[in-house]
């Protein structure tokens, strides 16, 4: 159960696959538009719930609660080695390589 | 009120009379022509007021730095003589990390000016947090509604942290799968909230960019005694490359070359749900460069103020392997590390140098913050992730959403060329579906329009079934 005014995301399709847009590509036409609205609960809830929430700007918005506390998961994702052989190539060319030091 | 997407579609207009404070119906004069310089005046911010106003909201005045190794590195794989020297103005150091800054300021200025309670702004690129930031300093709301997810909700990298930016700087972000019809969200809002669209394409926001031109022709001059040969703007919009030519006209007495520089994302379909995660550059590439040069005026607003084709000399695509390459060599040879998207000009710029000579000077008019997500490091791995294949080879292989191809020597860095000509008669052809008539004025018009003369729009208008009235006066 999450508490009223905990901070949540909740989510909500806006259009169905059948409102959308005319000329839209294929992909996008078969599937709904969906909006993701971060804001304080109104009532306490549990995730799946059909919730409605205040704002950041006191709007009230409502949809299915997604999570408590929506944080921040992005990163420099996983190492890509070929970052290093740029900085080979950059600097072998500019100070002719190991023959230079 | 009937909230289908026609009923808020078909209010379009009169929803961005009142949320922009520019009656547009003003300027439309004769059948295509509007008169664009009017209203660019009539919105009462000359040049000077502009940088007061930024001056004192912490943008512009960023610093002009000449990148000394990437000029020389150029100078190893040019003609004896060739590689000009090679400047960007770092506009990553303005509050919230970009030249949208500067956009900002002036569009929240007015807002607030105006008497609105808050801005709302539709954009999933640094312009989202340039305007929270902006409105944080003027006791303004904000809301800033993105296209960030897939419809699985997998969300591209980069427009999560930007998210998180226009967080940070105390704004409401709401967040949209793929699709145009966010528009129809955004709409909604304005009529909810009755907040200012601080939209990118109003005068507001072009007006904000031409104090770089200056800056950044003041700052050349002032640095090397000279002014620049080459300015290479990066192209997505056009209010980037309009708004820095336009200050460079106020300013300078040169005769300066506009380059504009796009991400080849050829194949791939913006509105495309599936082609979305597959591209590692949301903006500052051909998707958004070439429709909106064609067609200016599919904006957020009726007309917009970002023209490029009446300013633009030359315009270059380079391949997302070049952007991400060169990225990496201003952090590995200048120690500037900054997010790739704002570097798409200096990939252009590195091949561009080598047609000049070794005196003569390019300036790449911006940067942009690098943070978690907004880092070459970050998109490469998420390309990786999607299945992109990531190589060393010649950068002319890349297949935009299938691969990504890094140059296996620093000579394979060419930009390309497109033909304005081509795009010059598009742009003409989508005009002539506007009206069957054409007076004068309109011919006037479209000869400013594509920065062409008489003969050429004559011409090109012919092969239309138009109707031409009161030429010979």
């Amino acid at each position: 159960m999450i508490k009223k005014t905990s901070w949540v995301q909740i989510k909500k399709t806006i259009l169905e696959p059948s409102e959308r847009a005319a000329n839209l590509p294929t992909p996008t036409k078969q599937v709904p538009l969906i909006i993701w609205v971060k804001g304080y609960l109104l009532a306490d809830a549990s995730i799946g719930d059909e919730v409605k929430i205040k704002t950041l700007t006191g709007r009230i918005e409502s949809g299915v609660l997604v999570c408590e506390n929506p944080s921040y998961m992005h990163t420099y994702g996983e190492f890509v080695p070929e970052i290093l052989e740029i900085d080979k190539i950059c600097k072998d060319t500019l100070f002719g390589g190991e023959s230079n030091e | 009120m009937n909230n289908s997407y026609e009923a808020v579609m078909a209010r379009k207009n009169q929803i961005m009379k009142t949320s922009v404070g520019i009656n547009y119906d003003k300027y439309e004069t004769n059948y295509i022509n509007f008169d664009f310089e009017e209203m660019m005046k009539d919105c009462g911010y000359s040049l000077e007021d502009v940088r007061k106003i930024q001056n004192d909201y912490g943008v512009g005045n960023t610093p002009l730095k000449e990148c000394k190794n990437i000029s020389a590195l150029a100078r190893k794989v040019s003609k004896p003589g060739y590689g000009a020297r090679i400047f960007i103005k770092d506009e990553a150091l303005n509050d919230s990390g970009s030249f949208k800054a500067r956009r900002a300021s002036i569009a929240c200025y007015q807002a607030k000016k105006l008497g609105f309670k808050g801005v709302i702004a539709a954009t999933s690129g640094n312009y989202g947090a340039a305007v929270a930031s902006q409105a944080a300093k003027h006791g303004l709301k904000c809301i800033i509604v993105q296209e960030c997810y897939d419809s699985n909700g997998i969300g591209q990298p980069e427009i999560i942290e930007k998210a998180r930016a226009c967080e940070a700087y105390g704004a409401e972000v709401v967040q949209l799968s793929v699709g145009p019809e966010l528009f129809y969200k955004f709409l909604l809002l304005l009529e909810e909230t009755g907040y200012f669209n601080a939209s990118l394409y109003t005068p507001y926001g072009i007006m904000g960019i031409e104090s770089l031109g200056a800056e950044l022709y003041e700052d050349c001059k002032n640095q090397t005694g000279k002014a620049p040969d080459m300015v290479v703007c990066t192209n997505a919009g056009g209010g980037n490359l309009t708004g820095t030519a336009r200050g460079l006209l106020k300013t300078a007495k040169e005769k300066i070359q506009i380059i504009g520089s796009s991400v080849n994302l050829k194949g791939l379909h913006m509105a495309n749900d599936i082609d979305f995660n597959k591209k590692s550059f949301t903006t500052g590439h051909t998707g958004f460069g070439l429709p909106f040069m064609i067609n200016p005026d599919r904006s957020d607003v009726p007309r917009s103020a970002g023209r490029p084709l009446r300013y633009i000399d030359r315009y270059v695509t380079v391949n997302q392997g070049e952007v991400f390459f060169i990225t990496e060599a201003l952090s590995i040879l200048e120690g500037i590390e900054r997010g790739p998207a704002g570097n798409t000009s200096l990939a252009a710029a590195f091949s561009l140098a080598r047609e000049l000579k070794e005196d003569q000077i390019i300036v790449v008019q911006e940067t942009e913050y690098t943070s978690a997500g907004k880092h070459h490091q970050a998109q490469l791995a998420f390309a990786r992730k999607n299945g992109i294949d990531i190589y060393f080879g010649d950068p002319k292989e890349e297949i935009p959403g299938k691969s990504i191809v890094f140059p296996k020597s620093v000579d394979l860095i060419n930009a390309k060329d497109l033909d304005l000509d081509i795009i010059r008669k598009k742009y003409i052809q989508n005009q002539m579906t506007k009206s069957k008539v054409l007076s004068k004025k309109d011919i006037d018009f479209l000869v400013i329009e594509t920065n062409t003369n008489k003969d050429y729009v004559l011409n090109e208008v012919k092969k239309y079934r138009v109707e031409l009235e009161d030429l010979d006066e």
